[in-house]
């Protein structure tokens, strides 16, 4: 039952961030012949990656004059490709009011950490037209790769991933720490301290075959063994933070 | 170029002494040229349980530092002909042993032995390091209760972490669990941690059991390693621990209780 069923008042829809990465065209000028052989050509090499995508249009390194930017072309070309131009990000006052004018939502200037789409046929195969998952997703939005321990992590050891995920195989013994700034997955008894979302990340989770932790702690809350003891103890849990609390849930067999 | 073995465990009495003794008196019976080092400075022990304490002239110390030779220092064993001990100096500081020091005598020694077995000090600084530092394979001596479990569990992290071969990136020091002071009897009344549950704990491969007994003592006392005395339960223990150590398959012994007899379960009620 959801929450809003609970409190009686039940809206339309409700409203929440998220955060979705996208593919970006880098726009250094806009000739329409040109703009439509350079898209059959990047498309061909890569078939089903650009099936139905949504396209940002970025104006931060477009050379071109205003004048010359025909966004309703840009649109239709894409168009007929399949893709869905939903915006442009940057571009100067004038560039925006044409881009206003196709309908277009407007983005802030991004910053320069976009990585470029190599399309190389060495690295796609034609033949993935047929596949509806894009095989290089990761190249855009490229998460913090997990550290992962195939050891025990004895007592006085403290392991640490500063970035994303801690994975570890093996168990960590009383006396030993994990800590990460994201998740902690502990494929083995969890008889140490373990630390997710050490720099604040409220839906980090602690994960672990058997729950004998000394502490357990999430964003800085934290729970210890003798309060650990009662739910799920020596038993496969996921351990996470719901309204500030610890709430630990067993690892349902699927 | 000689295996070095670390006896070790972090927690103190828990028998690395008694454990090097009959392990390389074990090693040098089976012909293996052994030479066992005591890096206990300040508490020297083994030179008692190997009955060579009134032999000593020059020790480790003295040849670090430039005042014996090996050949001055090393004492030959009276009962096993293969072996040898370099005793430790009571009267240094432990911070006398330095690595380079250290690194000359094992570099000379390996030329000479089959085998050579570091007597570990208890604890975790410098000499207990020092022990660990040179180490191919590792004998972690536990006794089956909390404390020295959580310790043996700290010394596995520092050999793994701190090991001339954890700094180099060689393959780790190979790990055996020996676990000592066993008494099938008490772990049936719950008193005392079972094999299964050190083994399940520490998870590292299992070299022996060496069962509780009076002889170990008794052994110790008469500077006797407790390997020679070939009719006790220990001292079969050793040996098979000593054969598994060298590549051998023994079955695991002295881990149930001992079988009651007719009489004994008649009047014991047992």
């Amino acid at each position: 039952m959801s929450e809003t069923a609970v409190s009686g008042v039940k809206h339309c829809f409700q409203l929440k961030s998220a955060s979705v990465s996208m593919t970006a065209l880098e726009l250094y000028f806009f000739d329409d012949e040109a703009f439509e052989s350079t898209l059959r050509d990047k498309i061909s090499q890569a078939p089903g990656f650009f099936k139905d995508i949504p396209l940002i249009v970025s104006l931060e390194k477009y050379e071109g004059l205003s004048s010359e930017l025909d966004f309703f072309k840009i649109i239709g070309t894409c168009r007929r490709h399949s893709i869905h131009v939903i915006g442009v990000r940057g571009g100067n006052d004038d560039q925006r009011r044409l881009a206003r004018g196709a309908s277009l939502a407007l983005l802030p200037g991004g910053n320069q950490r976009d990585q470029e789409i190599d399309t190389g046929p060495a690295t796609e195969t034609t033949g993935a037209a047929d596949s509806p998952t894009p095989a290089r997703v990761e190249t855009r939005a490229e998460p913090a790769a997990a550290k992962i321990i195939n050891q025990p992590v004895r007592s006085g050891q403290q392991v640490y991933a500063p970035d994303g995920d801690l994975i570890i195989l093996a168990p960590v013994q009383a006396g030993a720490e994990v800590l990460a700034a994201g998740n902690v997955h502990v494929y083995g008894p969890l008889r140490g301290r373990a630390l997710a979302g050490i720099h604040g990340a409220e839906h980090a989770r602690v994960f672990c075959q058997s729950l004998e932790a000394e502490l357990v702690s999430i964003a800085g809350h934290y729970k210890i063994s003798e309060d650990l003891q009662d739910n799920g103890w020596k038993t496969a849990v996921q351990i996470q933070l719901r309204d500030d609390l610890l709430v630990v849930t067993p690892l349902e067999k699927a | 170029m000689a295996r070095i073995i670390v006896v070790t465990s972090g927690k103190g009495g828990v028998g690395k002494t008694t454990t090097s003794a009959s392990i390389s008196t074990g090693l040098a019976k089976r012909g293996h040229k052994t030479v066992v080092i005591d890096f206990d400075v300040g508490l020297r022990n083994l030179d008692l349980i190997m009955n060579c304490e009134r032999r000593v002239v020059y020790d480790f110390v003295n040849v670090i530092q430039g005042e014996a030779t090996l050949n001055q220092a090393l004492i030959r064993d009276k009962r096993v002909d293969t072996l040898y001990i370099l005793p430790a100096s009571q009267t240094r500081e432990k911070e006398a042993l330095t690595k380079e020091g250290v690194e000359k005598v094992i570099n000379e020694l390996s030329e000479r032995f089959d085998y050579i077995v570091c007597d570990s000090p208890a604890g975790i600084e410098h000499g207990a390091l020092m022990a660990l530092y040179y180490a191919d394979e590792a004998v972690v001596v536990t006794n089956p209760e909390v404390s020295s479990v959580r310790d043996s569990d700290r010394i596995l992290g520092i050999l793994q972490s701190k090991s001339r071969r954890a700094e180099m990136g060689q393959d780790p020091v190979k790990e055996h669990l020996l676990l000592t002071r066993y008494n099938p009897d008490r772990v049936d009344r719950g008193e005392m941690l079972s094999v299964a549950d050190v083994e399940e704990i520490l998870a590292i491969p299992l070299l022996g059991v060496i069962p509780e007994s009076q002889i170990v003592l008794n052994a110790s006392n008469q500077g006797l390693p407790v390997i020679l005395e070939e009719e006790s339960d220990a001292g079969q223990a050793y040996e098979d621990a000593v054969a598994r150590l060298l590549g051998e398959e023994r079955e695991h012994r002295f881990m149930s209780s001992q079988k009651k007899g007719f009489f004994s379960r008649m009047f014991k009620g047992g």
